[in-house]
């Protein structure tokens, strides 16, 4: 593990925050009963309790619905363009570290549009936390499916059901050698709240999927596992150094069973927790981390919660290392030296 | 060194031109030779002519890589229009080149490269040594490569190691010729291959076996005297368009204590700005190269939000990604220099030649009202200069820049006087204050119309800015109609306020009369020298090159009605003279240009010159 060098950290508030600290001014325009609120009601209890400096937050975001998020909370901000919020949070907290940086984006603008800086800024491991609002339908343009959008789905530009097959955002995050994914669902603020935690303390490049609801142009998307009836059997909320049971009555866990996951009954043919997989956030290789963001409905409940955490050298740390190096052995010193440097010749 | 040939003939400046085969090592054996041109006191010019496969096919003309050097003991402005002496190593580069040598100029060939297949490769039907189709040449024909081996002979190197050095013959020819001392080769050969003394001794040994060739067999017939140059007393080296470049945006860093960041993705013929900037990290210079463009200028916008003087350097192509985001940084009003060392186009187009024709992209390639403050280098030399005050202007008016220099400009090289960063004009962000009780996203500079730089940390100035249109002032997203209209306007009007803040342009020749030569960027050697020799012969002609594109300097229109006529030659279809005539108008326009990936020749616009001052 890297340690921090102190001129690297994040400064911290000399005074206790609250939420009242980070409420902006401008009228907050989402649809009423949609996800987003939830999630910037998890941010606002989130910021506060940081222990940073309110003048060192910082949030990017791209367009669509989830990117208005900047103007609602009283940070320093930046309502970038069309996918691009990753590459300028990549600026931002490359030229300036001790920043906490957050970028909001949705479904079409990261796995779309912005795709490619999506992987990137994943693959450097730049330190920022991402909150990934995915409603697998574009919102802003009125109801186009997107790169989530699950195949078969009928909207205005798939009248006949869409024919393309969707990604799972975590399976993009663990290819591009994501060191930090997690799952929540925009019905659960207060694993919400844990994971945004979780996503701030990790250095390096931190995903967050909010399972988010459109009410005008995907209602009940994610229904099949958020349901109240049928969501304790449709979910496992994944925690670190715990067998991974779930179920209403908790008496259903995962398994390896050769190199495959598998859904057991505990009880039935002599399984006990013992036999359970005991979830380990902290692991280098992501192998079981990819089959646990790869779970789905029916045959698998889907994974909630931090799903990976592992530590990497970040590139903002790294740069700021070769700075140091740099300047600390070479006789560079100033542009003076620069124009001055190798062959030059008076001329009298 | 002494040089006892009878014939010495004494010359004000002479072109070379060194062509071969892409390996054949004519860009270091060019940059060998300017380099001791310079070090002999002698001004000069270079530009290296390459094609944009890195190894094409071996002799044939596709892959003829040249390096042509102008040197001279008076001012040298351009790299010549024909050269005096081409030294070419195959039939191909011969083939290529021929076109571009003086009538009866000296032509140095490696006859033992000139055998048969090699020939037929290079398209010619036959040898054309063995003709006179060279007749109204000097030709030398200097048996390289059988030499090259028997100097070597002793050092029992392989077949392959000896004739890498013929280029070293070839130089040593050169050195005669010019009567210069082997001591810059030397030093560099020592240094590039430290480790490796029996290459060192043997590139020697070939450089001096081509010195005495020449000297011996008093082959070239005469020598050349070209006196000291008088050139302005100082500190002085070569430096290329590229370098010169990313340095006038680390002493503009240095200079507004802003710490530099560049964003960026590899692209010819710019490449070379990102190259020299990653390895300034020592002067706290942050380069990220990005994963495309568009990531390239949108991390220099995050990176500006948050203080950086920010940067982002391409070609054409790369212009047309990154129009977006320019207009993100002109809709919120943050400091941005886009550098576009220009090729030719459209499309990849012709990626190492160069070329005048992104101007429209530069002025208006963007959606919306979207005015961009445009600059153009004119020299390789001044490019630092221009990189300089795009930066102090982008930071001091808080919008983007667009710095114009061409790959002309980009590579080749000048002889440039080292400034003292103190003698820099100063440069002065509007930075905002922590806890500014009157500071306001959008509130402005009643001068120069810019608003303030409140950087991310700073207490009491949170605030958040986007690509929605703005309320004026407060910098909440607006869709007022009213406010629209005026934040459109006040978008126009910071930009046409950097008129006060920059040089008025100066006409050179007559101040008024029959004809007024206009250009602009990277043309200037050329067209100067053609409007001189008009002039010289007593026309009524005036030249005045522009390096301000947008705004115009304010007594533009001033200039242009002492003049008749106005004569605009860029190396485009004509987009500066649509320009101006949608900016000022009520002149009689006229127009010369040329779409060829090459530069202006001066004798081309020595005629269209004349031309224009004969008709009515």
């Amino acid at each position: 593990m890297m340690n921090k060098q102190p001129n690297l950290t994040i400064e911290r508030s000399t005074v206790e925050l609250t939420k009242e600290d980070f409420v902006s001014d401008q009228m907050v325009k989402w649809c009423p009963g949609c996800g987003a609120h939830a999630i910037l009601s998890s941010v606002a209890n989130v910021y506060p309790k940081l222990g940073y400096r309110k003048e060192n937050i910082m949030m990017v975001s791209g367009i669509g619905c989830s990117s208005r998020f900047p103007y609602y909370v009283n940070t320093y901000g930046i309502h970038g363009i069309h996918g691009r919020a990753a590459a300028i949070s990549s600026g931002v907290k490359i030229a300036n570290p001790h920043l906490s940086v957050w970028m909001a984006t949705g479904d079409g603008d990261s796995m779309a549009i912005g795709g490619n800086h999506f992987i990137h800024i994943i693959r450097r491991n730049i330190d920022i936390n991402i909150l990934l609002f995915n409603n697998q339908i574009y919102g802003l343009t009125k109801g186009q499916y997107s790169p989530t959008t699950p195949m078969g789905s009928v909207t205005k530009t798939s009248p006949q059901g869409t024919i393309e097959h969707p990604f799972n955002p975590g399976e993009l995050v663990l290819g591009a050698q994501g060191t930090f994914f997690a799952r929540v669902v925009d019905t659960n603020p207060r694993l919400m709240t844990e994971v945004m935690f979780e996503a701030a303390k990790h250095d390096g490049t931190s995903v967050i999927e909010v399972l988010q609801n459109c009410v005008i142009f995907a209602d009940k998307t994610h229904d099949s596992i958020t349901n109240k009836e049928v969501r304790d059997d449709r979910q496992i909320v994944l925690r670190n150094g715990f067998p991974m049971v779930f179920g209403k009555n908790k008496d259903k866990g995962i398994r390896l069973n050769g190199t495959r996951l598998e859904v057991v009954t505990l009880g039935e043919n002599g399984i006990t927790e013992d036999d359970l997989l005991v979830h380990d956030v902290y692991q280098q290789d992501p192998g079981v981390h990819l089959m646990l963001a790869k779970m789905a409905y029916p045959h698998f409940p889907v994974a909630l919660g931090v799903i990976r955490s592992a530590n990497y050298p970040t590139y903002d740390d790294l740069i700021e290392e070769q700075i140091d190096y740099a300047k600390k052995n070479s006789k560079i010193k100033t542009v003076e030296d620069l124009l001055n440097s190798g062959d030059t010749w008076e001329i009298k | 060194m002494v040089n006892l040939s009878s014939n010495i003939i004494e010359r004000e400046t002479v072109v070379v031109k060194f062509v071969g085969d892409s390996g054949d090592g004519m860009q270091l054996t060019g940059t060998l030779f300017s380099d001791t041109a310079a070090l002999a006191g002698l001004d000069l010019a270079t530009f290296p002519d390459y094609p944009a496969e890195i190894r094409a096919p071996h002799n044939t003309v596709a892959g003829v890589s040249g390096f042509q050097v102008h040197v001279g003991a008076k001012k040298i402005e351009t790299t010549g229009d024909l050269c005096d002496v081409l030294v070419a190593m195959n039939p191909a580069s011969l083939k290529a080149n021929l076109k571009w040598a003086k009538p009866g100029a000296t032509i140095i060939v490696d006859m033992d490269a000139f055998e048969e297949v090699a020939v037929k490769k290079a398209g010619y039907a036959v040898n054309p040594l063995d003709n006179d189709s060279l007749a109204n040449f000097n030709l030398v024909k200097a048996p390289i490569t059988t030499l090259t081996r028997a100097s070597l002979k002793h050092m029992e190197l392989d077949t392959k190691t000896v004739d890498k050095s013929k280029n070293m013959f070839a130089l040593g020819i050169m050195y005669h010729l010019f009567s210069w001392s082997f001591n810059w080769t030397y030093d560099f050969l020592n240094k590039k291959f430290k480790n490796k003394p029996k290459i060192i001794e043997a590139n020697k040994i070939v450089l001096e076996a081509g010195y005495s060739f020449a000297d011996t067999v008093e082959a070239l017939g005469s020598v050349y005297q070209v006196s000291k140059a008088s050139i302005e007393p100082g500190r002085y080296r070569n430096i290329t368009g590229n370098i010169a470049t990313a340095w006038g945006f680390l002493a503009a860093a240095e200079r507004s204590g802003r710490p530099l960041f560049l964003g960026s993705y590899p692209i010819t013929p710019a490449t070379e700005i990102l190259i020299e900037l990653a390895k300034h990290k020592s002067l706290g210079a942050k380069v990220f190269q990005a994963e495309d463009e568009i990531a390239g200028i949108c991390s220099a916008i995050g990176a500006s939000y948050t203080g950086s003087l920010a940067l982002t350097t391409t070609s054409g192509p790369g212009l047309s990604l990154k129009s977006e985001a320019i207009g993100l940084a002109i809709m919120t009003e943050l400091p941005l220099v886009i550098v576009n060392v220009q090729r030719g186009g459209p499309s990849t187009g012709l990626p190492t030649k160069s070329e005048q024709s992104d101007l429209y992209q530069a002025l208006f390639g963007r959606n919306g009202e979207c005015p961009a403050i445009v600059i153009a280098a004119s020299t390789s030399a001044n490019c630092f200069y221009y990189a300089y005050m795009a930066s102090k202007i982008s930071m001091e008016h808080m919008t983007p820049v667009i710095l114009l220099t061409d790959g002309y400009l980009g590579n080749g090289s000048q002889l440039f006087r080292i400034p003292k960063v103190a003698d820099l004009p100063e440069i002065h962000p509007p930075i905002a204050e922590a806890n500014d009780p009157d500071y306001k996203p959008y509130k402005r500079d009643p001068q120069t119309l810019a608003r303030k730089w409140a950087i991310p940390g700073t207490e009491g100035l949170r605030h958040r800015i986007g690509g929605l249109e703005k309320e004026d002032i407060y910098g909440n997203v607006s869709s007022d109609p009213h406010n629209h209209q005026k934040m459109v306007d006040l978008r126009a009007a910071k930009v046409q306020r950097v008129a006060d803040y920059i040089p008025e342009q100066e006409v050179i020749g007559e101040a008024e009369g029959d004809l007024l030569v206009v250009s602009w960027g990277g043309t200037l050697g050329a067209v100067q020298e053609a409007v001189e020799l008009v002039h010289n012969e007593g026309k009524k002609v005036g030249h005045a090159h522009f390096n301000y594109i947008m705004p115009l300097p304010r007594n533009t229109a001033e200039v242009f009605k002492k003049f008749k006529k106005i004569l605009v030659c860029e190396l485009n279809s004509g987009q500066f003279v649509n320009y101006l005539k949608m900016t000022q108008y009520g002149h009689d326009y006229r127009q010369y240009n040329k779409v060829q990936g090459l530069p202006f020749t001066v004798n081309e616009l020595t005629v269209a010159i004349k031309k224009e001052l004969e008709e009515k």
